[in-house]
């Protein structure tokens, strides 16, 4: 144990030192510990602090671009400053020094925000989203390991430190010192309210007192509407209600009005933007409305103007948190209308005794609020790791559930074929379940786009509106993430390309502000995200001329309109002379194409001259595992998603000559997986075929035999077979045996294409294929 | 617009009302829990099968509430619906009233 240096001589020091020497042992170990892994530890920490930072930084930005869009709401600026401050002290706490320090300046712009000393402006969001980007920025860089920012990040931080030192004032006036001079200025209507000091500050609300008269309720109006309009401008912090008005029964009106309301409202709104919500009954109603931190005087003014008894408004007034206890007996006294100033007191205890229910009914609402903040942390954190690994054995569990049901049903005992099917419904329940954590709202991803959507707005000059609809469409967490890039270009693309400019919309009679919409929805076991704009639509002809040139088209060649539009997702066809600042982040359509492929996804765009375009992301719900209907073809078997099989049918043989069938008089194109894979052997005396189903389009699927559902866990194909088409993974039997997916969105399209081709009888040029 | 009485075990009278407690129907409503308050000396009010309740229904309750202090009868709202719920809190008269708030279990979050 090292040396704790003398012995202290007096006794309180002395104590001090015997806790110390009782703390040794942990302090020690604690030592050890780091010395041992302090790496580990700070990694540990700082990724910690880094996820909470950057959940801080998006309601940072959310509540930064809803003040912009004219939300002035105290709580949403309360709620911005609040992130900033957390990322502060996280970042003191960890000895993040540069985020520290740069926070600071933002959380003290906030403050003066908060504060009423400055108004919400453009330049002044921008500003402060550029300086969240920046503590983005350097938290990147902490959690790679640097921990001094490169100059060239300093300078762009000092850049953004100095475009907000125009709001940060000069230094803050001294906060204390003699509250006369600030109420004063308070009074004169609330555009600038200085805050107090820190006794005064909680009372930063307005006071609202409202007397309605006695024929309002016989003119069609209702006070609890107006109360409730109210809360569009602010927060309600306290409010009471007066009854003493009401006269005895006998006398008493049920028609008429006999409410008067005190009422502490928190707002940064104007003494005539208050008014104005009483507008129809101010005639008929006295209106008094005191600004926050009025003078003491301006409320024994109220007291003694209003009809109540002045104790009586006195004590509502410390109740409600407008005035202290203190305040109210030394203005009580100045006035020297109660000589016995302790009266309040006894008055507030009688209230007390009067009221013993009180109490109760204070403790069941108390009760009830802890159990709501109890149900709010029911969450926990779990590493996206643990997840995936789990996945993983339930994955193994569905195998291995397949083999013992499969040994079961072979060994043709009741009871272990009973005992295995339970198991495997079980399985199949922790499956979903399994599955359902991985599941994440798609409306966190479709949030970034508004950032988005401002940012380009301000970079093209055009006025654009980002719609979202269905954020609360569930898929899964790696589809999430992977979908994000595509998406982002999409959008950027809609806004730059899609969306005219102001001019050109007024020239078509088109509302100048251009709408760009996101929206998400399920359908037969996919997720379909859109992307629409309502913009002048693709140009049909530019399209299929540049298809031409370069030579993704023949001449000659015969394409429905939707093939050409759908030509801007082949390879090789965006080009660079047309790139932007914007949508030319070296990502072309073909590459939004094959990160989607890459999820077992497709994308389309449909158009309308004129009106805009729209493009259509379908994804499947989620990578691991699915729900399969197993067939059989020879000896080999396929699994084809359950999710898409419509109805299973017998193949007659009349339609035999052409490869179409006739469903209940509707005609399907079909495919005979015995041909398409050249499966050795002849055909069965008798065939089946899977219809199903994929964004809209029917198909015929012609197997031998139909095997049931059977629980797939999709296992990706080597790398050989990446390029084949129509297979969109393998999987492995209870037997052993390996079965193939197939990938029905590819079946469909060929069946679709072949039909097309056919009815332009067009059947030898060459097939269009698009990689 | 219904009202019912009945009287539970304990010796109180219950009153239901079955309907809106708003302006419309003030005059009845007024007489009700006046001639209610003044009758019994325990009244139980039950506003579970409220729909909606205004100003004029509130100021209705409250006069309830003093005529059963002058009068040293008690007086207690037994079942509040969602809408008297919401009012009675937003006018803050919950203390007024003195009547536990029972929150259902499928109202919670």
């Amino acid at each position: 144990m090292p040396n704790l240096g003398p012995p202290l001589p007096s006794s309180p020091r002395g104590e001090a030192t015997n806790q110390l020497a009782a703390l040794e042992p942990d302090t020690v170990r604690l030592a050890t510990y780091f010395a041992l892994k302090p790496e580990t530890i700070m990694d540990e920490v700082l990724s910690v602090f880094s996820i909470e930072a950057r959940e801080q930084l998006e309601a940072m930005e959310s509540g930064l671009m809803q003040l912009e869009q004219g939300d002035r709401d105290p709580e949403t600026i309360n709620a911005v400053f609040r992130a900033a401050h957390t990322i502060k002290g996280g970042a003191g706490v960890v000895e993040i020094h540069s985020v520290e320090q740069f926070t600071h300046i933002l959380e003290n712009v906030l403050d003066r925000l908060r504060n009423g000393q400055i108004e919400v402006g453009g330049e002044m969001i921008s500003a402060l989203l550029r300086g969240c980007d920046h503590i983005g920025a350097l938290l990147t860089l902490v959690l790679s390991g640097e921990h001094e920012p490169s100059e060239q990040l300093k300078q762009a931080g000092a850049a953004i430190a100095e475009e907000l030192r125009p709001f940060l004032g000069g230094p803050a006036p001294a906060g204390s010192g003699s509250g006369g001079n600030k109420l004063a200025e308070a009074e004169e209507g609330g555009g600038d309210i200085e805050r107090g000091d820190r006794e005064r500050a909680t009372y930063d609300c307005w006071h609202i007192s409202i007397r309605f008269g006695r024929d309002v309720l016989k003119m069609g109006m209702e006070p609890l509407s107006y109360l409730r309009y109210l809360l569009n401008l602010g927060e309600i912090a306290h409010l009471t209600t007066l009854t003493d008005a009401l006269p005895e029964a006998e006398q008493m009106d049920p028609e008429c009005c006999y409410l008067g309301f005190e009422i502490s409202f928190r707002s940064h709104a104007t003494k005539a933007e208050i008014e104005k919500v009483f507008a129809f009954c101010r005639d008929d109603c006295e209106l008094r409305i005191l600004p926050p931190n009025s003078k003491l005087a301006d409320f024994l003014q109220l007291m003694d103007a209003l009809p109540e008894e002045t104790m009586r408004l006195g004590e509502i007034l410390v109740r409600s948190g407008a005035l202290t206890p203190e305040e109210l007996d030394a203005g009580l006294k100045i006035q020297s209308r109660e000589p016995d100033a302790g009266q309040l007191g006894d008055i507030l205890v009688q209230q007390d005794a009067l009221q013993p229910e009180l109490v109760e009914a204070a403790v069941a609402k108390q009760k009830s609020v802890s159990e709501k903040k109890a149900a709010e942390s029911n969450l926990i954190r779990v590493h996206a790791d643990k997840l995936d690994q789990l996945i993983d054995l339930v994955g193994e569990l569905v195998i291995a559930g397949a083999s013992a049901n499969l040994l079961a049903k072979k060994s043709g005992e009741g009871t272990l074929v009973e005992a295995t099917s339970v198991l495997s419904r079980l399985v199949e329940s922790i499956r979903d379940s399994a599955l359902q954590l991985r599941m994440v709202q798609i409306g966190e991803t479709f949030n970034r786009f508004h950032r988005v959507a401002r940012d380009v707005s301000k970079e093209l000059g055009k006025e654009i509106e980002l719609v979202i609809t269905g954020a609360e469409t569930e898929l899964d967490k790696s589809v999430v993430e992977r979908i994000g890039d595509p998406l982002l270009h999409l959008v950027r693309n809609a806004m730059d390309h899609g969306i005219e400019s102001a001019a050109a919309r007024a020239a078509a009679g088109k509302p100048v502000k251009g709408r760009v919409e996101l929206n998400a929805y399920h359908d037969s076991g996919s997720i379909v995200i859109e992307v629409g704009d309502d913009g002048g639509g693709l140009n049909v002809e530019r399209i299929q001329a540049k298809a031409l040139e370069k030579g993704i088209i023949q001449p000659g060649q015969i394409l429905s309109e939707e093939e050409i539009v759908n030509l801007i997702f082949a390879a090789g066809f965006s080009t660079v002379d047309k790139v932007t600042n914007l949508s030319g982040r070296g990502v072309g359509m073909d590459v939004v194409r094959k990160n989607i492929a890459a999820l077992r996804g497709s994308v389309e765009v449909t158009t309308a001259a004129g009106e805009g375009s729209r493009f259509t992301i379908r994804l499947p719900l989620t990578l691991a595992i699915i729900d399969g209907f197993l067939t059989g073809v020879g000896k080999s078997s396929y699994v084809i998603p359950l999710d898409m099989v419509v109805e299973c049918i017998e193949l007659s043989n009349t339609s035999v000559d052409r490869d179409y069938l006739n469903l209940r008089g509707e005609v399907l194109p079909f495919v005979r997986l015995r041909e398409l894979f050249e499966v050795p052997g002849s055909r069965p005396p008798r065939e089946n075929a899977v219809v199903v189903q994929y964004a809209g389009k029917k198909a015929g699927i012609v197997v031998d035999q139909l095997m049931g559902e059977f629980q797939t866990v999709i296992k990706p194909l080597g790398a050989l077979f990446r390029n084949m088409r129509g297979i969109g993974g393998s999987t492995i039997l209870g037997s052993g045996e390996v079965a193939l997916i197939l990938d029905i969105q590819a079946l469909v399209s060929r069946c679709a294409r072949a039909e097309e081709l056919l009815s332009h009888g067009n059947t030898g040029s060459r097939r269009l294929e698009m990689h | 617009m219904e009202f019912s009485t009945q009287t539970t075990i304990d010796g109180a009278t219950r009153l239901t009302v079955d309907g809106d407690l708003t302006i419309y129907h003030a005059a009845e409503i007024k007489e009700r829990l006046i001639d209610g308050v003044r009758a019994s000396p325990v009244l139980e009010l039950d506003l579970s099968h409220v729909g909606q309740i205004d100003s004029a229904g509130v100021q209705l309750l409250a006069l309830a509430k003093r005529e059963s202090r002058t009068q040293g009868h008690a007086f207690a709202i037994v079942g509040h619906s969602l809408a008297v719920r919401e009012v009675i809190e937003f006018f803050n008269m919950v203390a007024y009233f003195g009547d536990p708030l029972v929150i259902p279990a499928n109202e919670r979050r």
